[in-house]
């Protein structure tokens, strides 16, 4: 056994409102940044995982971020190994 | 007749959902949400909150409480399962309801009273809200902006399982996908809400108008009414 770790980058799908970023957004003229657009927030969760091989570990955060970390139906998602 | 209300690590709307299925008539018990039963309830509230402290996504761990088997199991049953806010949350997380909680639209913790129209009068929920009334009732939620894809929108008019909309004049407080505030699921048994009936249950806090919806869900419960039809 092996801890594999992992990170998993959820954002919000296209189309669907992100109250958070405009927020961020909002704030951004009184910084003059002026020429930043589309600021889309996400979260990042970072974990590790005991396992067999590398591909079993992978298997196991695939499952968990589609069931659990996001919510398909608003949220995408990306898995990086680390 | 005994409505048990879930406890879970951060609700706060339990006392509140307890003290209304009281004065409507029912036994209430707080049930802890590491035990796994539900002492026999016939009725189940998850009430507002903020389980597990919302981490993730509000009612996204809420959702693998110990209490959540024997809550499945009671609605699977055909029990009444009512979600208040949180609770609401907390059932769509877990699949029992269909549509996801998305922050609100207006960037705003919305803590107001809002208007209620019940587009469907012949559930459990709402049996005894006489026809044609709206219902004064507080929100207070960052994330109550309802919604599905749009041809899943259609298929939940089409099949009568919306049954709260917001309505006049306060209007929609969260930009909530074609005003809903609250649905049914495919057997009626099952309902969730944003705004907290809990919360209007007696003159003094403002309006009553939450006890028709706890009077609804309780004599229901006594009288065990045929299944709600639902288009499937």
């Amino acid at each position: 056994m092996a801890g594999y770790r992992f990170s998993v980058s959820i954002m919000p799908r296209e189309g669907i409102l992100d109250p958070a970023g405009k927020a961020v957004e909002a704030a951004l003229p009184e910084l003059h940044a002026d020429n930043v657009h589309e600021v889309r927030v996400g979260r990042r969760v970072e974990l590790t995982v005991e396992s067999e091989s590398a591909d079993s570990a992978r298997a196991t955060v695939d499952s968990l971020a589609a069931d659990f970390l996001a919510n398909p139906l608003i949220e995408r998602w990306e898995i990086s190994a680390l | 007749m005994k409505v048990a209300v879930v406890v879970f690590p951060g609700s706060n709307c339990d006392r509140d959902a307890l003290h209304a299925v009281e004065l409507a008539g029912a036994d209430g018990e707080l049930v802890w949400h590491e035990t796994t039963d539900l002492h026999g309830a016939d009725a189940v509230i998850l009430p507002g909150g903020f389980a597990h402290g919302d981490y993730l996504r509000a009612g996204a761990i809420a959702r693998f409480s110990p209490i959540m088997a024997a809550v499945r199991a009671h609605a699977q049953r055909g029990g009444l399962l009512l979600g208040i806010c949180n609770g609401f949350q907390v059932l769509t997380e877990a699949g029992l309801l269909p549509g996801v909680l998305r922050r609100n639209a207006t960037l705003r913790f919305e803590h107001r009273w809002v208007r209620l129209a019940v587009a469907r009068p012949d559930t459990p929920f709402t049996s005894r809200i006489p026809a044609g009334v709206t219902l004064r009732m507080p929100i207070a939620h960052g994330e109550g902006n309802y919604w599905l894809p749009d041809d899943q929108l259609d298929e939940l008019e089409a099949a009568g399982r919306v049954v709260f909309r917001y309505a006049g004049p306060e209007g929609n407080p969260n930009g909530s996908a074609r005003d809903i505030a609250g649905v049914i699921d495919a057997t009626g048994r099952v309902c969730g809400l944003m705004p907290h009936p809990e919360r209007a249950s007696e003159a003094l806090l403002g309006s009553d108008d939450g006890m028709l919806l706890m009077r609804s869900l309780v004599e229901s419960v006594a009288t065990a009414p045929a299944r709600v039809e639902v288009a499937a």
